[in-house]
Order: structure tokens, then C-alpha cells, then sequence
């Protein structure tokens, strides 16, 4: 069961990375970024960068590069 | 107010212009051609007797009592059959036509029992008012009893639980069969038998139970006698005075007026100047009001320190000090972020209103969502996205003038009648029919109306579908290309993206289940037949692709050049009542009231300086993630307004363990729900018919409700909201809830027009309303997209991630039906649950066999979070594979099986898609046994 073994910011980032993947990886990145810029609060964006610190197990790569874009806005 | 009665013209207005002018009895009066005589003569001011006939009906012309005479025409014609033509001279009141129209009540009367003083009709009868129009002072034939062959031993029938039906009193004036098939569009009545033994009939030889009336009152509405009369008339009397509000259930937000005798509640009537319904209903907010005064109601607030201890019945100044020392405590100890609020889609805007002020200037964060996050959430953001704003396209009245509708995901014959009822008029008019949903809907199927295609896809691909209509439109040249140049950007790339093999519908047919043949034909009737309307529910939103469905329905109506103008647009059909109404009032942990995000500096000045405090620029927690916050520790109080998490939500013990995590939860509801079991503070709410305020529609139309009654718990619902917040040290209040919509009119450009004296004059306005449109705007994007260009999204296909598997091997999707409501809180505790008594599983034919599953009975529903037992329907409704139920029932808990998973964008929950086995249940498993042991009885012994 996916909410047991996986954290909640880990599967969501995951999911959001999917819709964009079609795109070039970068532009792809970004649009996650501002996805989660928009509608992630602070805690989750922090618990998801904190996740790539340790990391990053589980995270799709676009997701752990849509968190690095993030790093300095957070 | 009196008891109000509108005035009844006769026959339908006819549009277009007033050019035909006629003389009646001396009176001059120009009118759109194809107007009745009658309803001229009533626009000049003079009534012509009548029984027939009823503005909400075309004319049958049966009655004879309308007769007129006019210059250079033979006989006495009827004037509601008769169309007015230029020049014409007519008279209604002549010596001859008096005895003529005698003649006809004597006939009437004479059949008729005369205990008009008893009648529960006594005084809104118009057999009453036409024998004293006509003059009738005596009946040759006798009457009563001594006319001989009569109609009067009728049996009563009661079978209805609101409203009776008393044979002996029908005049066969068929009004009620033609509001039936007019209005309502059910077709459950016939008049039976010729001549005098003609005689109004529910189906052949049953009652009106048994029979296919979906209980619309339409019928009763029309009558002109007491032969259909509503229960609550006959045990209470006539009302007398009326207070027009707005009706509390669905998102279709019909005008009703509520009757009254004294203070007590008679009945709810719709009332015909409601723009969303014009004078038609459904059978919840026609009858099902009864809630509001049910002996379950929460009247006092009540305390408990622990969810294991009593409750305690407390003073509103000991609840209100309580509740605001804990949230306060709270916040000192686990941050300001620790607490938010949930607001509710049942509430008013103005109620709505002032939680999202709470928590964004009281609480400082902007930890606040609305259960709309669970429905409509991917609406919000597939429409800005794409348009530019969250809110459907059209006014309702719009769809009359559809040439093709395009129905997915939603079914709203019983989700949104009252639109349905308007919709299936269209379609009996020939308008051509798309139904996108797995299971067949009543309307791919009923009385003279019958769907051109009904795409049977598998639950979780609507994208796919969606997709493969677009590259159908796109590859074979059928697309709008010069709207899509003028008004939309995006547009090469996304043709070359829609146009990839991966998108053909027989590319996709594998997945969908949809034979790519019928895909091509629907994607053509659609871009070809002319105007071409999109209507979609829940069953697009709630999926873990919800809001890429949403615009992937944008870029169809773009793509064709739908949108802009009456007949076409994409239209949500929200849910609840106020969905559009808490989303537009700032709802969202990410915008505020009119859709504003909170990271936008001018919007959050506004507030920053009318409300006098910093508010924060990042987004707050949605739902779920308050949910996960609460079990990891971080988020520790959640104040919930009229909403039932604990039910509604999905994934029941992941909720419910959040729930137990927290260190204060606050209810303002009704009744002790669900969510109540978790609850520190319980605030009794109001019902609809104590509110003062506003509710907004699907068609963003804002609608008035007044209170029918002072608040039962001495309180409204937002006078309590503010004396928390003064209790926790921010002064904020209010003279009434007019003041706080000038409040919101004031902040939100969209709504700077509206105000209640504005709303008070012109009935409803729909959103934008302001300078630019003082009467508000019925259909947007005319000259421009909100956003300026429409944008093209490329829609990529990504499956759910649930999926069959062989222990869960069928999909479970969820849905509502016509007589209950929601978590049917309210329905359920009305004779509403004659018809749904409990929530049924419906399975295929080939799916029961194989699992040895008969009609009828008990079985276990399993997926991979839950299981719950219920009892299973066995219908060809279901595709092979997909099995369907409501959740209106706390006992069956049907979100117990629901999953977690949810929309991308917006976290909505994917409702209609779990993996779930279906057993007979042990306790069934144990009854055929028993069954089986028991010794064979034969007939006769
Ligand atoms: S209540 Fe509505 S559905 Fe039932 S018979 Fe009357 S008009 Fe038809
Ligand atoms: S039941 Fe009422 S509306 Fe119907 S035919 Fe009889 S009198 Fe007319
Ligand atoms: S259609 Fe909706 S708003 Fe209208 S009466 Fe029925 S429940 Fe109420
Ligand atoms: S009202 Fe015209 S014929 Fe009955």
C-alpha cells in the first residue's frame, strides 16, 4: 500500500513529475518547480527538499531536480 | 410578505420581437408573434377564464372556457390555441361567451364533489375561482352525488410519501400529464380510457409509488384542483405568507418559495422568476426540508476535554472562550502553522467568507480549504489553466439552443434534475446526444430520447478518450483553425502533440475499451453538428487525472470554436449547493477570495489593508495534507464548518486516525456526525431556511436566501465565526451578512456589483458582475478569454496507478442518486429514504454468476484499505469489470474502501476508481445454508 511505505511528499512530487515528463527535462523541471512553488505549503516543499538531502530514495528525477530549483526560494 | 402568487399568463412567452399588435376588449397590445391571444390579453392587463392551460405548458386547448370571439373569424375560438396576428380585434367578455363558459363549469361542477369548505385546496383552486368568474349559480344536472354516473368514489392515492392523489377531484385537464412530459420529462403519467371514463393514471394499474414518477411535484405544481395536493397542505392548511430563498442541496441552486402558516414551514414551491430553474424542481428541495426541524438537530453548543468523555452542553460564551484558548494554546505551543479550518460548500458566501478571513488574518496562516478540495477541485485549476478562470461557460438556459451535447462523467438526471429536466427538453427538440461514462446513465436510454453514441470506457481514462475525440477533430480536418489562430495560443504545438498516433482513438481503444470506430463518429458529430455543449461532474474531476481531463474537455471546445456564445462552453455541474460560491470566496489554501493567489502582493494589499494585519504570501495545506500533517505531529487543530470529513473523505481510516491525532477539532454543524465523534467543541449550525445570505450556483448565478425563520440555535453561523476571532484578540464584526458581501463586493473585482439591495432588485446576477456588466455576465469569454488567449494544454495520457489485479479484479466507481444527498445527513432524515434505504452495490450479470451472486444479496466489498458489507444489484447497467455504489449511508462507509490516491494538481480524490473484490458476505453465505437445510414446503401444505 503506497501511503504506508512511501511518504506523502514523495509520492505527490511523483505524481506532478509524471504529467510533465513529456517535455524536455529542464522546461519539464521548472513547470514542476512552479507547481509546487504554487500549491505546496513551506512544510511540504521542506520535508521533500529535506528528503533529497538524505537522499532522495523513491523520488522520480525530475522531481529531485524540480527540488533543487526550489532550494533557494525555500 | 404575503403569500405571493405569480401571475399565470396562460401559454409560454414566445421569443423574439414584440411586433404583432392586437385590440382586446379596446386594448392595444403588441407582442412577439406566435403569442396566445390569452397570453396577450393577460399582457394587456385582462384575464380570460381558464383551466387547461398554464404558462409553464404549451396549449392542449381542451377545457373550452377560454373561448373569445374575434372580428371576421367564425365561432368562438380558444384563445390559448389561438396565435395572435396582426390587426386582429377580440373580445372575451360578451353575453354569449358568459353563457358559453357557464355552460362548460356546469359540466365540470356537476362532477365534481362540492366540499369545497372542507377542500385542503379551499382558496387556491382555480375550479373554485373560475365557478365564481363565470357567474355559476346553479347545475341543472344536480351535483354531487345526485348527477348520477360519477367520478366520485375514486380511491384516494397515498402512496406518495409527499403529496396525495384524489381522483374524485380531477377534471382530466391533463396539466399534470403535460407537466410530466413538458417540464419534468419523465412521462409517468397517461390519461386512461375516452370521454367521461377518461382518468389520470401513474402507469398502467399502479400507484404513484410504484410507478416511474421520480416525485418532481411538477405535476402537483400544475394542478389546478386538489387532486394532486401535497401532504403537508392537507395536515397543516393553506399557507399564508411566502419568503423566496434558494434551495440547499445541489449545485443547480433552484428559487423556491417557502409557504408558511404562522412560522411553520407548509411547503417549498419553486418559484418561477428563479433564473436556474424557472419554476420547476426536484423531489429534495420541492419535499425534503424536514431536516431542518428533525429531533436529531444539535441546538446547544457542547464541550468534552477528551472525544472518550460525555458530552457537556455549554454556554456559547463558554464554547466560544474555549475553542479560542485552545487554538491559541495550540499555536503558542506547535506554531502558528498548527491550526486551520475546512469550509463548507453548504455554508453561504458570506459564511465562507469570514472562516477564510479567520484563518488568513486570525490564525495567520492560510491553512484553509473547502470540501470542494473532494469534487470540484480540478475545475478550479483545469479552467484557469486553460480560460483563465474557475467557473463553467454558460448560464443554464444555454443548453436550449445546443445542437449537440456532449455528457461525460456525470449523470444528471439524478445528480442535477432540475438541468436535466431542461437538457432532455433539448434533446426531445432533437439536439444529438454523447454520453462518455462506463456505466449506462438513464439518459443514454429513456422516454423519446436516446443517445447517438454512448462511449462505455473504463473507469480512468478519460483522458484518453478525451484525447482521441481531439486528434480525430484535428487530423481530419474538422477543427475551428481560425478561432484557434484568433483566440488561442499554444496552438501549433498542440495540434502536433494531439495529432500523434499515441492519440488515435484505435491506439487507445485497448485501454479505454472503446471501439475506435464509435470514437471517430462521436469526435465528428461533435465538431460537425452545429453548436456543441460540454457538460461534466464528478466523474471527470475525481481522478488521479482529474484536472487534466478538465482541459483536455478546453481544448475540445476551443479546438471546434465551441465556446463564447449561448448553445456551447464547457460546464461543470458542481455538486453541492454553494461549490462555486466557497471556491470564488477565497476557499483555497492558495487564493484568495476571487481566485487571487496568495503570492500576488496587490490582492493580499487589499486585505493587508482593510483587515490591518500582514498576511502570509505561501500557500497553505490542502485536506490531505492537514490529514498527513496531523499524523506526523506538525498540524494539531482543525476547525471543520458544516462538512462530514470523517464520511466524505476518502480512505476512512487514514481519516479517522488523522482525525484522533489531532489535539482540537471544532464541528459547526447540524447534526453529531461522523466527523463529530472526533470533536472537542460542538457548534450547532443553521439550516438554509435560518440563513441570511447568498449561495452560488453552477452557472455562477449568486441567489438570494432569505431566512424563512429566526436561527433555532440564537445564533448565525458567522456572527460565531466572529466571536472566536474576537475571543483570540482580533476584533471583527459584522451588523448582518449584508455587510459582509459589501465586504466582499469592496475586495473582489468579480462581485464589485453585488450587493443585497442589487440582488433584492434584479433577483440574481451571474459573476463577473461590476462596472463592465451591472446585470452580471451569462456567458463568458464573448470577445476574449479571461486570460486574454484560450490556451491549448497538451494532455498527456498517464494511467492510475490502481489498477485490477487478481485479487481485486474489478473497479469500483461511486456516485449519487436522485433522492438522497451526499452523506445524506439531510435526505435521511426525510421521507426521502423511501426510495434509497440503503446504499446498493450494482454489478454485471456475467460479474454475479461467476461469484454465485443472486439480486438481492448481502455481499462483502473489498479493496486493498478497507472492506464493507452491502447488498448488490445485479443490472446490465455495468460494463463487465465495473461495479458502482453511493455513499450515502454512514452504515455502509463506502469510503472505507476508497484509496488515497488522488488528482495531481489539485490532490482530489480518485473516488471513482478502486480495485476492489466483491464475495457474498458470511452472514449471506450462512442464510443459504440455512435455506438449504430447512425442509422442502410444497404448495398446499
Ligand atoms: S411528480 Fe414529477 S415525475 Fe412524478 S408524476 Fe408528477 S410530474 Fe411526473
Ligand atoms: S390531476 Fe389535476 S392536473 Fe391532472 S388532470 Fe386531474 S385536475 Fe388536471
Ligand atoms: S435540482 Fe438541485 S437545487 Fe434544484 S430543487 Fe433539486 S436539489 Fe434543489
Ligand atoms: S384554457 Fe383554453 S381550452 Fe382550456
Amino acid at each position: 500500500m503506497s501511503t504506508t511505505t512511501v511518504p506523502p511528499h514523495v509520492r505527490l512530487a511523483n505524481e506532478v513529475a509524471v504529467q510533465f515528463a513529456h517535455q524536455p527535462f529542464e522546461v519539464a523541471a521548472a513547470a514542476v518547480a512552479t507547481h509546487l512553488r504554487d500549491f505546496w505549503e513551506p512544510r511540504m516543499r521542506a520535508a521533500l527538499l529535506a528528503h533529497v538531502a538524505s537522499g532522495g530514495e523513491g523520488l522520480d528525477p525530475m522531481a529531485v531536480r524540480a527540488a533543487e530549483l526550489l532550494r533557494p526560494a525555500a | 410578505m404575503t403569500l405571493l402568487k405569480e401571475p399565470d399568463f396562460g401559454t409560454p412567452a414566445r421569443e423574439g420581437a414584440a411586433t404583432v399588435e392586437v385590440t382586446i376588449d379596446g386594448v392595444a397590445v403588441t407582442v412577439p408573434p406566435g403569442t396566445s391571444v390569452m397570453r396577450a390579453a393577460k399582457e394587456a392587463g385582462l384575464d380570460i377564464p381558464k383551466l387547461c392551460a398554464t404558462d409553464s405548458l404549451e396549449a392542449f386547448g381542451s377545457c373550452r372556457l377560454c373561448v373569445v370571439e374575434i372580428d371576421g373569424a367564425r365561432g368562438t375560438p380558444a384563445s390559448c390555441t389561438t396565435p395572435v396576428a396582426p390587426g386582429m380585434v377580440v373580445r372575451t367578455q360578451t353575453e354569449k361567451l358568459g353563457k358559453l363558459r357557464r355552460g362548460v363549469m356546469e359540466l365540470y361542477i356537476s362532477d365534481h364533489p362540492l366540499d369545497c369548505l372542507t377542500c385542503s385546496a379551499n382558496g387556491d383552486c382555480e375550479l373554485q375561482d373560475m365557478a365564481g368568474v363565470t357567474g355559476l349559480r346553479e347545475v341543472r344536472y344536480g351535483s354531487g352525488v345526485e348527477a348520477g354516473a360519477n367520478h366520485m368514489d375514486l380511491l384516494k392515492d397515498t402512496s406518495n410519501p409527499y403529496f396525495d392523489f384524489d381522483a374524485s377531484k380531477c377534471i382530466a385537464c391533463s396539466r399534470c400529464v403535460r407537466a410530466c412530459d413538458e417540464v419534468q420529462g419523465t412521462l409517468a403519467l397517461t390519461i386512461e380510457g375516452r370521454g367521461f371514463d377518461s382518468k389520470v393514471a401513474a402507469g398502467a394499474g399502479v400507484s404513484f409509488m410504484e410507478s416511474d414518477c421520480v416525485s418532481c411535484g411538477a405535476c402537483v405544481q400544475a394542478c389546478p384542483t386538489a387532486t394532486l395536493q401535497e401532504k403537508s397542505v392537507v395536515a397543516l392548511g393553506m399557507p399564508t405568507r411566502s419568503v423566496v430563498t434558494t434551495c440547499a442541496y445541489c449545485g443547480v441552486g433552484c428559487s423556491f418559495k417557502a409557504e408558511l402558516r404562522g412560522d411553520e414551514l407548509v411547503r417549498m414551491v419553486p418559484y418561477k422568476d428563479g433564473g436556474a430553474n424557472e419554476g420547476h424542481s426536484c423531489v429534495k428541495g420541492r419535499f425534503a426540508f424536514g431536516y431542518a426541524s428533525h429531533p436529531d438537530r444539535v441546538m446547544a453548543p457542547m464541550l468534552r476535554e477528551s472525544i472518550t468523555d460525555p458530552w457537556r452542553e455549554v454556554s456559547w460564551d463558554e464554547a466560544i472562550q474555549f475553542t479560542a484558548r485552545r487554538l491559541r494554546e495550540i499555536q503558542a505551543e506547535h506554531g502558528p502553522g498548527s491550526i486551520g479550518a475546512i469550509t463548507s460548500s453548504r455554508t453561504t458566501n458570506e459564511e465562507v467568507y469570514v472562516v477564510q478571513k479567520m484563518v488568513r488574518a486570525v490564525f495567520g496562516n492560510n491553512n484553509v480549504d473547502t470540501c470542494a478540495r473532494v469534487c470540484h477541485s480540478p475545475t478550479g485549476y483545469g479552467l484557469k489553466q486553460t480560460f483563465g478562470t474557475s467557473a463553467g461557460t454558460q448560464d443554464f438556459k444555454s443548453v436550449a439552443k445546443a445542437d449537440v451535447i456532449l455528457v461525460i462523467g456525470a449523470n444528471p438526471t439524478d445528480g442535477h434534475p432540475v438541468f436535466a429536466s431542461r437538457m432532455k427538453r433539448r434533446l426531445r427538440q432533437g439536439a444529438k446526444l454523447i454520453v462518455i461514462d462506463p456505466r449506462r446513465i438513464d439518459l443514454v436510454r429513456s422516454p423519446h430520447i436516446e443517445a447517438e453514441h454512448h462511449l462505455q470506457l473504463a473507469p480512468g481514462t478519460n483522458v484518453a478518450i478525451v484525447n482521441a475525440i481531439a486528434h480525430v477533430i484535428v487530423t481530419e480536418g474538422l477543427a475551428d483553425r481560425e478561432f484557434m489562430r484568433e483566440r488561442c495560443e499554444g496552438v501549433e504545438e498542440w495540434e502536433t502533440f494531439i495529432a500523434r498516433p499515441e492519440n488515435s482513438p484505435e491506439a487507445v481503444a485497448d485501454i479505454t475499451g472503446v471501439p475506435a470506430a464509435d470514437v471517430r463518429a462521436a469526435a465528428r458529430l461533435y465538431a460537425t453538428a452545429g453548436n456543441g455543449a460540454i457538460y461534466y461532474g464528478l466523474g471527470v474531476t475525481e481522478h488521479s487525472q482529474g484536472s487534466t481531463t478538465v482541459m483536455g474537455m478546453a481544448n475540445l471546445a476551443m479546438a471546434t470554436g465551441n465556446i463564447g456564445r449561448d448553445g456551447v462552453g464547457v460546464n461543470p455541474l458542481r455538486g453541492q449547493n454553494n461549490v462555486q460560491g466557497s471556491c470564488d470566496m477565497g476557499s483555497f489554501p492558495h487564493e484568495l477570495p476571487g481566485y487571487r493567489h496568495v503570492s500576488d502582493d496587490g490582492a493580499r494589499d487589499v486585505y493587508e489593508q482593510l483587515w490591518g494585519v500582514p498576511l502570509l504570501d505561501e500557500p497553505g495545506l490542502r485536506i490531505p495534507n492537514m490529514f498527513d500533517s496531523a499524523i506526523d505531529g506538525s498540524f494539531r487543530a482543525l476547525f471543520v464548518q458544516g462538512e462530514d470529513i470523517a464520511q466524505s473523505d476518502p480512505n476512512t481510516t487514514h481519516v479517522h486516525a488523522a482525525l484522533a491525532a489531532l489535539d482540537l477539532v471544532v464541528v459547526q454543524d447540524l447534526f453529531e456526525n461522523e466527523t463529530a465523534k472526533f470533536a472537542h467543541v460542538l457548534l450547532p449550525g443553521t439550516s438554509f431556511l435560518e440563513k441570511d445570505g447568498t449561495f452560488t450556483n453552477a452557472e455562477r448565478r449568486i441567489n438570494r436566501v432569505r431566512p424563512v425563520m429566526a436561527p433555532k440555535t440564537g445564533k448565525q453561523e458567522w456572527e460565531i465565526i466572529c466571536e472566536i476571532s474576537q475571543a483570540m484578540g482580533y476584533p471583527m464584526h459584522y451588523d448582518s451578512s449584508a455587510q459582509i458581501m459589501d465586504e466582499i463586493a469592496m475586495t473582489t473585482p468579480t462581485f464589485a456589483g453585488v450587493s443585497f439591495a442589487h440582488l433584492d432588485r434584479v433577483g440574481s446576477v451571474q459573476w463577473p458582475c461590476n462596472d463592465a456588466a451591472p446585470e452580471g455576465t451569462p456567458i463568458m469569454h464573448e470577445n476574449g478569454f479571461v486570460r486574454g488567449k484560450g490556451r491549448l494544454v497538451e494532455t498527456v495520457y498517464v494511467p492510475t496507478q490502481e489498477r485490477s489485479t487478481r485479487k481485486f479484479p474489478l473497479i469500483l466507481t461511486t456516485g449519487r442518486i436522485l433522492s438522497q444527498y451526499n452523506v445524506g445527513a439531510q435526505t435521511r432524515r426525510t421521507a426521502n429514504s423511501a426510495w434509497h434505504p440503503e446504499d446498493l452495490l450494482e454489478l454485471h450479470p456475467h460479474d454475479a454468476e461467476v461469484r454465485g451472486i443472486n439480486d438481492g444479496d448481502m455481499v462483502a466489498l473489498s479493496s486493498r484499505v478497507g472492506q464493507t458489507t452491502l447488498r448488490a444489484v445485479v443490472s446490465e447497467r455495468m460494463p463487465v469489470g465495473v461495479c458502482y455504489t453511493t455513499f450515502h449511508h454512514p452504515v455502509t462507509g463506502a469510503n472505507v474502501i476508497t484509496t488515497d490516491n488522488s488528482d495531481w494538481a489539485t490532490n482530489c480524490p480518485e473516488y471513482k476508481v478502486t480495485a476492489v473484490q466483491v464475495a457474498l458476505s458470511s452472514a449471506q453465505v450462512a442464510v443459504r445454508e440455512e435455506l438449504a437445510q430447512r425442509p422442502v414446503v410444497t404448495a398446499g401444505d
